[in-house]
């Protein structure tokens, strides 16, 4: 367990140091440069502005000098926002996007799976077609319709809810996580759906059944298990969508989360701000494939046995 | 069979949701605004920065508007110079000196005074090139401005500023320059607090935190108080500001509304009292429901597109002209833009402080139609097809959309919309990768010169390969020299005849500023440069 | 559990591998909704092969004077604000996103489950390497890989399809490997294995089909995803350029006037919704009557 923990955080590194320097180059062979602006910019005030940002120098010093400063954990400093450093934004929006990703997938878990659950206890009669029928409205809806149609509703006609912000008056945080975690909910309840009916048909629960254990004690107690494996393993790369995910969401309600930067990053060719959202997202990649590898194989008792081997 | 452990799931669930929803909305932020003094304001984007010598936008001129000032500043109503921190100014005979009484009290946010040496050094570090700044040029009117950016010049003392004693300022220009006052309230001449910068780093350091919310020392009616990125900017009545007694707002607030459709909902909701932007399709709804909120006025911008003069078939002017010709911009302006921007034919807007652009041509589909057949395309056969180049956004989509059918109906040639990403799209052009793209532009100041200088010859704006020795001539040398307003614009009418003659440019619409206004919002007025003086600005609680 | 059991159902399996499919057909013939949505789907795929001829207007049709109007006698579904006939530009839309839908989803599978079935089956260092590549990948910044793309190859709709199945294939390969791994500990597999069968044979015959049901799932999951994500390429300008559309674009032009003209967005959501039913009830028939599990009882 520990041993394999400890193997692929060390696998970590070259996959991070990978995805720097593609993400390095890339960034540079893209078209439009940092500076460039729709009123012209003498050659001057360009050549001035490279050499404030070390653009002058050769790619490949440019590229040994970021990883230094990498290494010695600072990210450099924005080049769209003078005055500001790659390691400040993120820290800034850091906190907000993982609290509307916490509530999202909170939401997203608890109705996703129920729903899920529910409809593969009786497939194919109408409490399965509901649920599932609500969850393909889910998928149908991109958040950039849910959460300006969500707003009208319950910020405008109804005026319950604020329609934009996070964290400045009441309730702001409500519309939001749900936009967000709506998507994520339709998927877990497929996923948890094909997954329990898998489950169910398996022998271990026909043996469960046999032995006249009550319906819900074999549900919860073995069915659930294996149920939501494919849940499980669908989770650690939709956290790290839901990071970039969250644009959208942030752009439509006025949250200052980091998924706005990650994407205004890219598109204002903020060289440093793109590597340090990317290493930083890749980071979370890592540990969260990992750990969903790690919760699967918990839930799965003949890998949990290679495991412990 | 549903068991009770999964209706004890459901009931958890239940009450998340209750207990979620548990608060309502609370009372507007506009009433609440209202009774504290508080304006509410939807600036557009999060600003890059706060450093007036660094920055170029729009939403950034909003806020650096409040926290500093200038020389001078605009009335609002008129848009004539009104005194800033110099209480009066004297001009030479010739118009190329200009002499500036700054005020006894002219205070900076920590209590010290605001001298002339403040705006000399000021000036030398937004005219030091390893700063970058891109808005020297709003300089270059003044003597060896330029030859200081650029480099040519090491000594400042060669440049047309100096500090005679503590309050008083000269200015000496290149040419008497007749618009150089606006200049002087241009965000990009406002006096930077020199100890303060000095205190973070070096004066062209660009990555220097002396403009952060706890370090910035500023001149004007507000203070910086807070800054939150992507969330909101607040500033505060500043109590050292010599016209503190006239400031009738306590705090405004900027709140970085990119989204347009949460903007209008936002106001709709009484969370701003302003919006940066109105919605094409939600004009005609306010105008039929609620017309007195809307804020709509002309604005000193042109909606145009590019033609590369370089490439075949374009460097015929014949096809220019008939392409120019053959767009109907009333039926543009009355039907998908709602009867809100002014078609035009010209590059600089009508009513450009009495300037009226000269109008060369119309719509005109026959002439088109002709033209296009003497370039050797009759009926549009042959003509290659081509791309209408802009970049991501609904409106310029629809206008090349509309376009696009127009040029095939009129004149039997395919023209294909072609959208890209903004920097892309700036690629593109910058380095003539395009057939026909679509630009706008907005006056740095008011008067024609600001659009007619684009199009020098390899000007860094033109962008088309435009080049017409007279018109340089005329631009260059004899409109600066010019003392005489009048004549000064028949100059600019000469130049502009030119410049539509050969058509290497289609102007299609002139703007107009929109917004959403409170009706609790009092003192600003609608003008041409879409300009707001914190100083007119009130709130009266409505009952 | 007695692997003997397994080894002869393998056998059973074996001389009559076609059997599973034809099983499966006939379970899925028996499943209503699974036919409704499949006919519903061929209906919508021959209406939109059959748009040049059948639909009312053409799609760049434009009529500036009469702009947006609601449903009427002349335009069943109403016009947008060029005055466009929105059943034309539906149907149009329909052409882009159904093939962007099938043929971007069937990149991503091809792929995904080729290499999410070698990396789970072979395991160990193999597949640590092949799933660490998928993890770089993975954390690229899309954008700039997108942009980069339009420039390198300029705007083509092949190109567009390629770009969302290289993006798409990344989780199905997780969850391939994910499903392989643990079918691969199965006593029938090392059965299999022990007979001296070809790990080829073993992934094709044994590990994929009984893989398939999350894949499946998956996939209809996917072709919704992969439909927005065109309208976000076109958005950056790869991909369809105006006056042509698809019901992604369609869709996020009628969210800017919800309130002022629901109906260009009303019916473009109830043609995507509408496709994305069938072809959801298609999938969840196909799963059950591929289960191999099912197949015994």
């Amino acid at each position: 367990m520990w041993r394999f923990i400890g193997l692929r955080s060390l696998q970590a590194i070259p996959v991070i140091l990978a995805v720097i320097t593609v993400t390095f180059f890339l960034v540079r062979a893209a078209p439009g440069g940092p500076f460039s602006s729709e009123k012209a910019v003498s050659p001057q005030v360009q050549a001035a502005l490279e050499a404030q940002y070390r653009l002058d120098q050769p790619p490949l010093q440019q590229y040994i000098s970021y990883l230094s400063d990498l290494v010695q954990g600072n990210m450099g400093p924005s080049f769209y926002y003078p005055g500001r450093s790659v390691d400040e934004l993120i820290f800034q929006g850091l906190p907000i996007t993982a609290e509307l990703g916490f509530y999202a997938l909170l939401i997203a878990v608890i109705i996703g799976s129920f729903a899920g659950v529910i409809a593969a206890l009786k497939p194919n009669t109408m409490q399965d077609y509901v649920p599932m029928s609500l969850a393909m409205v889910g998928i149908c809806m991109p958040s950039f319709l849910l959460g300006p149609s969500l707003v009208l509703v319950f910020g405008i006609l109804l005026d319950w809810l604020p329609v934009s912000g996070w964290g400045d008056s009441r309730g702001d945080k409500i519309l939001p996580s749900i936009t967000l975690g709506a998507m994520y909910a339709a998927y877990i309840a497929r996923l948890s759906r094909s997954g329990m009916l898998e489950v169910m048909s398996q022998d271990y629960l026909r043996t469960a059944r046999a032995k006249g254990l009550p319906e819900y004690v074999v549900i919860l107690k073995h069915a659930l298990r294996g149920g939501l494996l494919p849940v499980i393993s669908y989770l650690g790369p939709a956290f790290a969508a839901l990071l970039s995910g969250s644009f959208v969401v942030e752009t439509i309600f006025q949250i200052p989360g980091l998924g706005r930067f990650y994407v205004q990053a890219a598109f204002n060719r903020d060289y440093t701000m793109i590597l340090g959202t990317t290493v930083f997202l890749s980071t979370l990649i890592v540990v969260f494939n990992l750990l969903s590898d790690i919760a699967a194989a918990w839930l799965n008792p003949r890998l949990r046995y290679q495991f412990n081997k | 069979m549903m068991s009770h452990r999964f209706r004890i799931c459901g009931l958890l669930l239940l009450s998340f949701f209750l207990v979620a929803c548990g608060g309502g909305a609370d009372s507007s932020r506009v009433a609440t605004g209202n009774a504290e003094g508080v304006l509410h304001f939807g600036n557009g984007t999060e600003p890059q920065g706060l450093d007036p010598h660094i920055v170029t936008g729009v939403p950034e001129h909003h806020i650096i508007g409040a926290l500093f000032e200038g020389l001078v500043t605009k009335n609002p109503y008129t848009l004539e110079p009104e005194p800033g921190v110099a209480e009066s100014w004297d001009i030479s005979n010739d118009g190329k000196i200009y002499t500036f009484h700054l005020r006894e009290n002219a205070r900076w946010s920590n209590g010290d005074l605001v001298t002339a040496e403040d705006f000399r050094w000021s000036w030398e570090r937004a005219l030091t090139p390893e700063l970058g700044s891109l808005y020297n040029y709003m300089f270059f009117p003044i003597l060896n401005a330029e030859g200081f950016a650029i480099g040519e010049l090491d000594d400042f003392s060669d440049v047309g500023v100096k500090a005679l004693d503590e309050r008083t300022l000269e200015v000496t220009l290149r040419e008497p320059t007749p618009f150089i006052l606006q200049l002087f309230d241009h965000y990009s001449t406002y006096p930077v607090h020199p100890a303060t910068v000095l205190a973070f780093g070096a004066p062209t350091d660009r990555f220097s935190q002396w403009s952060r919310e706890d370090n910035i020392v500023t001149n004007g009616a507000f203070t910086l108080t807070e800054w939150q990125i992507n969330s909101h900017i607040r500033v505060e009545k500043s109590e050292y500001y010599w016209d503190a007694d006239e400031i009738k707002l306590n705090a405004i607030v900027f709140y970085p509304t990119e989204n347009i459709v949460t903007e209008e909902r936002m106001f709709r909701d009484e969370q701003i009292h302003f919006t940066n932007e109105v919605g094409l399709d939600k004009i005609p709804v306010y105008r039929a429901e609620q017309p007195e909120l809307l804020q709509i006025a002309p604005y000193l911008g042109t909606y145009y597109y590019l033609i590369n003069t370089n490439k075949e078939p374009f460097n015929d002017v014949r096809v220019r002209k008939a392409l120019s010709m053959a767009i109907d911009r009333d039926l543009l302006v009355e039907t998908i833009l709602e009867n809100l921007f002014l078609p035009s034919y010209a590059l600089v807007p009508p009513g450009t402080l009495g300037y009226e652009p000269p109008k060369t041509f119309g719509y005109d589909p026959e002439q088109a139609r002709q033209l296009l057949a003497e370039a050797g395309f009759p009926n549009g056969e042959n003509f290659p097809a081509f791309d209408i180049l802009y970049n991501t956004q609904e409106n310029h989509q629809k206008i090349a959309v509309a376009v696009q059918q127009m040029w095939s109906e009129t004149l039997g040639i395919s023209a294909a919309p072609m959208n890209q990403e903004w920097k892309v799209y700036l690629d593109s052009t910058d380095n003539f990768n395009y057939s026909i793209s679509r630009r706008g532009w907005i006056g740095d100041y008011v008067d024609p010169n600001t659009f007619l200088d684009m199009m020098i010859t390899d000007g860094g704006n033109n962008k088309t390969g435009f080049s017409d020795p007279r018109y340089d001539q005329l631009i260059l040398r004899e409109a600066p020299a010019m003392l005489d307003q009048d004549e000064r614009f028949k100059l600019y009418q000469e130049a502009e005849s030119i410049l539509m003659n050969a058509m290497p440019i289609i102007p299609i619409y002139t703007y107009q500023s929109k917004h959403l206004k409170h009706p609790s919002l009092k003192g600003l007025p609608a003008n041409i440069m879409d300009y707001y003086n914190w100083k007119y600005v009130s709130l009266e609680a409505s009952e | 559990m007695n692997p003997k059991m397994d080894i002869q159902a393998l056998d059973q399996n074996i001389p009559k591998g076609t059997s599973l499919w034809e099983d499966a057909l006939v379970r899925l013939r028996k499943n209503k909704l699974s036919m409704i949505g499949l006919g519903f789907l061929l209906f919508v795929m021959i209406l939109c092969l059959l748009t040049p001829w059948i639909a009312p207007y053409g799609y760049e049709d434009q009529n500036l004077r009469l702009g947006a109007i609601p449903p009427s006698a002349e335009h069943w579904l109403g016009t947008d604000t060029f005055g466009r006939d929105m059943l034309t530009r539906i149907l149009y839309g329909g052409r882009v996103s159904l093939l962007v839908g099938f043929i971007a989803t069937s990149v991503a599978l091809i792929i995904g489950v080729t290499y999410g079935a070698i990396a789970g089956y072979a395991g160990g260092k193999t597949d640590a390497f092949m799933m660490r590549l998928v993890d770089i990948l993975y954390a690229l910044p899309f954008m700039i890989f997108i942009i980069l793309l339009m420039v390198v190859f300029g705007r083509n709709l092949l190109l567009l399809f390629l770009a969302i199945g290289a993006v798409e294939w990344l989780v199905m390969a997780r969850i391939v490997r994910g499903q392989i791994q643990s079918l691969r500990q199965q006593e029938y597999v090392e059965a299999a294995i022990s007979l001296g069968l070809s790990p080829a044979a073993i992934i094709i015959r044994h590990l994929i089909p009984n893989a398939l049901g999350p894949v499946i799932v998956y996939t209809t999951l996917t072709i919704p995803n992969v439909m927005l994500l065109e309208a976000f390429l076109s958005f950056l300008g790869l991909g369809i350029q105006p006056p042509e559309s698809s019901w992604g674009l369609l869709i996020s032009y009628g969210v800017e006037t919800m309130e002022e003209y629901p109906w260009l967005l009303i019916f473009p959501g109830l043609a995507l919704t509408l496709t994305l039913f069938a072809l959801n009830f298609l999938g969840d028939g196909l799963r059950d009557a591929l289960d191999p599990k099912a197949s015994k009882d």
